[in-house]
């Protein structure tokens, strides 16, 4: 056991981490920051991602004394200062691209990554780059839907609801 | 009522919010001061004799406080199957035990065999490599023919065979059906499998079972679709422990599509381990784990037959069925392949005689169960697929043929041949609807442009109907089934007009907390922000039997509309006396009480406050007050029904098919929340699909998973998967509920799977494959191309 | 997993010098390791990090070619490589999915060998030269059969050297559930002649098809590939995604398109 120190979501913290205590078990034990979720053990499900100096990572890949020092920022960083939903966020609930909300913290940090990186998707970009987070739920349709929209595009031609 | 809340509304979801910002409480964040972990030691072995298992090592690990083992539970039953199936001959379907832990034989890889419990979940899996378990190994049985046969080995050795049943369905109709099929013109004959899955909701299991000494008071937090049926299986059945005395929570729960429905035996185990070391146990399930505990689901290898007369009328169906059960019976296993597939091998045609046959068949495998559609999807992939082979060996369009033989809107109620009735339809309707929707007409040209690309286009169609809303206790209970099925509702209103709802419904992706608020909000006239939906704690809500089989509207929401409707009745006579009128002049409309023909009114907070504030209240003949608990089991199934047009385009050249178009025109009767309802078809079908070309659940020739992990059990993928284009404006309301619903969830499962392969075949047959006249699912490259190359 | 100690030094002498202890093991992005240890397939009782040794990362042309240090993530190739060579940081991008990109390396990829990774076909079909803290390896030397490599006990790789073709590209067809090659092919025009390296069909991992390269080298087109026969199926992998058969077929199928997006 070790003290590792970062910063998540803006504020330095520190908690005891062995040496194989992964940056996911981290965050939901050593913080209580349980928004990040694990949902396989093979690095394929994406529900775990958080943003590593600015890039999505899969949490539970990661070891927390690998990113000692790191700025990491979870799905409980991502609402606007005043607490109301960023407009990603508010996009995913607009659309309905959410249904049991267990891989939405992954979607919501994958598709922040993507509009950072590229602020105006196609469909089939979007759909590429969500291919590491898997939804068992929504069928993908909103969840894509909501991204489009969120970058500003008019989805009023994708099937209404 | 505005329309901006009430029924008809696509409200934006409020359990969003809390989604969405990282705030959901699911059961793997609870974690309770002191609580120990779990970690459950699995067979590694599909079949095997238990010779010796010593725990002294694994116990003197650091951090181990106990290590559990079948002999600990001797004192405590087994996991019960809630539903007894009879034979055909009229005989009980056999029923193994089902021990908590493996009890002198493990039966399947992943069967637990011993329970750790440690300070931390890594000691409790550290000393996981101290257990010694001497295992003798046993031959696996696998094949599900091959398991009847004379002198197979057998799964459990008290059992007579490998056989749980042999069940006739309508038995009486058998020889009727072997005579329409000798007096037939046409006979077609289509031999499927229907592949194993796995249902990978995205949350894992979670228990974690607390024991409070001096309240002797046992509580089970867990993953559960259902949690007062977990709490009436696990407290009378397994452990023992009086209602009263068992709260069973399920939190926010990520996604079930049926394998949370099932009484588990980790639940039980942490729950015992919590009462016998007086702290909380905590079990949180890797993958991994998942892929070798939650019950699968389908796992059907069938005979199908459908005989014709000169005319093109089908005039019989003959079908048998070998139906998986896996090692043990899972809660609800025997029904399945039963009740909810024989039932509705009618599908929406005027079939006069078929004939079911299954043959329930125990396997090393894990415990198959209900998976979203359970039976359902099985009866239609045969008759959709078979309708499909049938115009096509007989030369005439599909639709037509399935237009032909549609039931017309005009027979309902239709009393099938097997068992149900349908309440109402309109199965032209919907497939006029799929067909514009789709642009059926423009097909020939997309499939000239696919063709100068190089790829095969193809298109694929099906109509389904499911008998959703689960379902008449009586009835059911005659089919066997050890619990009715029910649902309830509490309308708490209070002082101030807010309203609490209590349902034993539960919603775990459904959406409850906005549609249950939408009827009430409509029914008062209030806004639905008034209405707070509570569920999944049996130490809050009324006995219910939970979420599946696409019930909860039509049946939660009946018993929600129930209930309110017995707190409107109660709140008029209040408002009858504040107004000095007479009952029945009163009317609710926009949350105000009026008298009739007057402009005298008082609103509902008025009434509401006098209920609980009783000084000018009719107290001699009315209580204060304003809650009421309504219970509603329905009178019938709901049958939703809809056609689903898939276009796919194949590359020959490596088999891989590409889903480029997928329409869905369903009637689902009345829509509370069209947003709601979409959204329950995209993931259905996404779910389809994923069964159609990619999902397959495998066992080697030692009953080893093949596809244990994300890692070769391919799911479905944002980039696998097209735009889909829906439609529920085709409505004929349930007649016999209160809301005219029908039920949605699990629609898209069952419809898409059939309309899928149906289209890659069309595919392969217009580019000159005539030979292919069907492939199993999962279709990936590799089957396409070898049926292809064959 | 199984507990081990964690460090993570910052020079490449730090980090020889830490895998010398027994147990050590190496993580770079972690990216396979990290769930082969979680099923505890893998337990090393010391982990050195590769992840904080700047000396290991980055992008640049040199004499040799195309110099990529060992650490660098799949995202930094797939985007500082798109000048130098195309073909490769298009395989980058290929890889896993976006978050995997962002941690996993070349020198993890290579160093694993997983015979049905991308990055091989890519060192393989390059002839690129492995260079470890003890020597340069080429690539035809270095891959030894399905996870094995030249690599000795505390040998790391510090950067890889890909020298640039006139043409080249990746076809991948794709394993639905994992992501890696079900069968992929990569196919490189120098010069000297023309590199086939296929990955993901075969027992013995990545693999040069000589047939094709002798085809290729005297008419690089689509057209050349097509007169050739399979290469045999005798050692192809059978799994739930494909028969020997299947992969072997595909070989030719992918090494086609790859000349064609090449060309």
């Amino acid at each position: 056991m070790a003290k590792v120190t970062m910063t998540v979501n803006g504020k330095a913290v520190s908690a005891e981490a062995e040496g194989r205590t992964l940056l996911s078990s981290y965050l939901r034990e050593g913080l209580g920051l349980t928004g990040t979720h694990v949902g396989c053990d093979t690095g394929q499900c994406g529900a775990c991602v958080v943003h590593v100096d600015g890039k999505a990572v899969k949490s539970c890949n990661v070891f927390a004394h690998d990113v000692a020092g790191a700025s990491v920022t979870t799905i409980e960083g991502m609402a606007n200062p005043d607490g109301s939903l960023s407009v990603l966020q508010q996009a995913f609930q607009d659309h309905h691209g959410l249904q049991c909300g267990f891989c939405t913290p992954g979607m919501v940090m994958t598709s922040a990554a993507l509009l950072a990186e590229n602020p105006h998707p196609s469909e089939a970009e979007v759909r590429h780059y969500l291919e590491g987070n898997l939804c068992r739920c929504t069928g993908y349709h909103n969840i894509v839907k909501a991204v489009l929209a969120a970058s500003g595009q008019d989805v009023g031609a994708i099937a209404a609801e | 009522m505005p329309k901006d809340n009430g029924i008809g509304a696509a409200t934006p979801r409020r359990e969003d919010v809390r989604f969405l910002t990282g705030k959901g409480r699911y059961t793997d964040d609870i974690n309770i001061r002191g609580q120990l972990y779990a970690h459950f030691v699995r067979s590694e072995v599909a079949h095997g004799r238990i010779r010796a298992i010593d725990t002294a090592a694994a116990a003197a690990c650091p951090g181990v406080v106990q290590v559990f083992t079948a002999a600990d539970f001797a004192a405590v039953g087994g996991l019960p199957c809630g539903w007894q199936v009879t034979d055909r001959h009229g005989k009980p379907m056999q029923e193994p035990k089902h021990p908590v832990l493996a009890d002198g034989k493990v039966r399947h890889v992943g069967d637990p065999i011993a329970m750790i419990v440690a300070e931390t979940a890594e000691q409790a899996r550290d000393a996981a490599e101290a257990l010694s378990v001497d295992i003798e190994e046993l031959p696996a049985v696998l094949d599900m023919k091959a398991a009847l046969a004379e002198g197979a080995t057998k799964v459990h050795d008290d059992l007579t065979s490998n056989l749980c049943y042999d069940w006739g369905f309508v038995e009486d109709n058998r020889e009727a059906v072997n005579a329409a099929f000798a007096a037939a013109a046409h006979h077609v004959t289509l031999d499927l499998v229907n592949n194993r899955l796995v249902a990978n909701p995205m949350e894992p299991r979670v228990a974690v079972g607390d024991y409070e000494s001096h309240s002797d008071m046992t509580t089970l937090y867990t993953t559960s679709q259902n949690p007062h049926v977990i709490r009436l299986l696990m407290g009378a059945f397994v452990l023992g422990i009086p209602e009263h005395r068992l709260r069973v929570v399920a939190p926010d729960v990520g996604g079930g599509f049926g394998s949370k429905i099932y009484h588990y035996a980790e639940e039980a185990a942490v729950t015992f381990a919590a009462r016998t070391l007086k702290r909380p146990v905590k079990w949180t399930a890797s993958r991994s784990e998942a892929f070798i505990s939650d019950a699968q689901g389908r796992d059907h290898v069938t005979k199908m037959e459908l005989a014709l007369d000169g005319d093109l009328n089908f005039t019989a169906i003959r079908t048998e069925t070998y139906a998986n059960m896996g090692a043990y019976l899972s809660t609800f296993a025997p029904s399945i392949p039963t009740w909810l597939h024989g039932t509705l091998m009618a599908g929406n045609y005027r079939t006069p005689l078929i004939y079911v046959n299954v043959k329930a068949v125990f396997t090393n495998t894990v415990p198959v169960d209900a998976y979203r559609g359970a039976g359902r999807p099985e009866a239609t992939f045969q008759l959709e697929r078979i309708i499909d082979k049938a115009a096509r060996q007989l030369g005439v369009d599909p639709v037509e043929l399935r237009r032909k033989n549609f039931i017309r809107p005009d027979q309902f109620p239709y009393q099938t041949p097997v068992a149900v009735v349908y309440d109402t339809g309109n199965y032209q309707a919907t497939m006029d609807k799929l067909l514009a929707i789709s642009d059926h007409a423009g097909f020939a040209a997309r499939a000239a442009a696919s063709k100068a690309r190089g790829k095969l286009r193809g298109f694929g169609i099906a109509h389904y109907i499911e008998a959703c809303g689960i379902a008449p206790s009586n009835l059911v209970g005659q089919l066997g089934a050890r619990a009715g099925l029910y649902e309830s509702a509490t309308v708490r209103v209070n002082a101030t007009g807010s309203i609490s709802v209590f349902t034993g419904s539960h919603s775990h992706g459904q959406g409850h907390e906005t549609t249950f608020a939408q009827v009430v909000a409509e029914m008062i006239g209030i806004d639905a922000g008034q209405v707070e939906i509570v569920h999944g704690d049996t130490s809050n809500t009324p006995m219910g039997m939970g979420t599946y089989g696409s019930r909860s509207l039509a049946v939660g929401g009946s018993a929600l509309v129930k209930a309110t409707g017995k707190i409107i009745t109660k709140a008029k006579k209040i408002a009858a006396h504040l107004l000095e009128a007479a009952e029945g002049d009163i009317e609710l409309k926009d949350g105000k009480f009026t008298v009739a023909g007057t402009d005298k009114s008082v609103d509902w907070v008025g009434v509401t406050l006098a209920a609980y504030v009783p000084h000018n209240y009719p107290l001699e003949n009315l209580e204060p007050g304003l809650e009421e608990t309504a219970f509603y089991d329905p009178s019938n199934f709901t049958y939703p029904a809809g056609a689903y047009g898939c276009e796919v385009e194949v590359d020959p050249e490596t088999g891989k098919v590409e889903i480029v178009a997928f329409s869905a025109a369903d009637d689902f009767g009345n829509i509370v929340n069209p947003m709601i309802v979409s959204g329950q078809v995209h993931g259905g079908l996404a779910q389809g699909i994923g069964q159609a070309l990619l999902e397959n659940c495998a066992y080697d020739e030692n009953g080893q998973l093949l596809s244990g992990s994300f890692m070769d059990y391919a799911m479905p993928r944002a980039d696998d998967l097209p735009f889909y284009k829906v439609d529920h404006s085709c409505i004929t309301p349930c007649t016999h509920n209160p809301l005219g619903v029908k039920g949605c969830g699990e629609a898209g499962a069952i419809g898409s799977p059939p309309a899928v392969v149906n289209a890659v075949i069309d595919a392969l047959h217009r580019a000159g494959h005539s030979h292919i006249t069907h492939i199993d699912m999962p279709l990936t490259p590799a089957r396409v191309w070898a049926a292809i190359n064959a | 997993m199984h507990n081990f100690d964690f460090v993570k030094p910052s020079t490449i002498a730090d980090a020889v010098k830490a895998l010398s202890a027994e147990g050590a093991q190496a993580l770079s992005g972690g990216q396979t390791l990290t769930p082969t240890m979680k099923q505890r397939l893998a337990a090393p009782s010391v982990l050195v990090s590769l992840t904080g040794i700047a000396e290991l990362r980055g992008v640049c042309m040199g004499d040799g070619g195309l110099s990529i240090g060992a650490a660098t993530t799949h995202a930094q190739v797939a985007q500082e490589a798109a000048a130098h060579y195309p073909a490769l940081a298009a395989l980058a991008g290929q890889i896993g999915d976006p978050a995997v990109r962002n941690r996993g390396t070349i020198g993890g990829s290579l160093a694993n060998n997983d015979p049905s990774a991308c990055y091989p076909a890519a060192a393989l079909g390059s002839g690129a030269t492995i260079v470890t803290n003890r020597r340069r390896i080429a690539a035809d030397d270095y891959f030894q059969g399905m996870f094995a490599t030249a690599l000795e006990e505390g040998e790391i790789i510090t950067e890889v050297v890909f020298p640039i073709p006139e043409r080249a590209a990746y076809a991948k067809f794709v394993q639905p559930a994992s992501r890696f090659a079900l069968t992929a092919a990569f196919v490189a025009k120098y010069p000297a002649g023309v590199r086939v390296a296929i990955t993901g069909a075969s027992n013995n991992g990545v693999f040069r098809w000589g047939e094709a390269e002798a085809a290729l080298s005297a008419a690089f087109t689509a057209a050349a590939v097509e007169g050739l026969t399979a290469p045999s199926a005798e050692d192809m992998i059978a799994d739930l995604h494909g028969t020997p058969d299947y992969r072997a077929h595909l070989c030719k199928v992918m090494t086609k398109r790859a000349v064609a997006a090449a060309a």
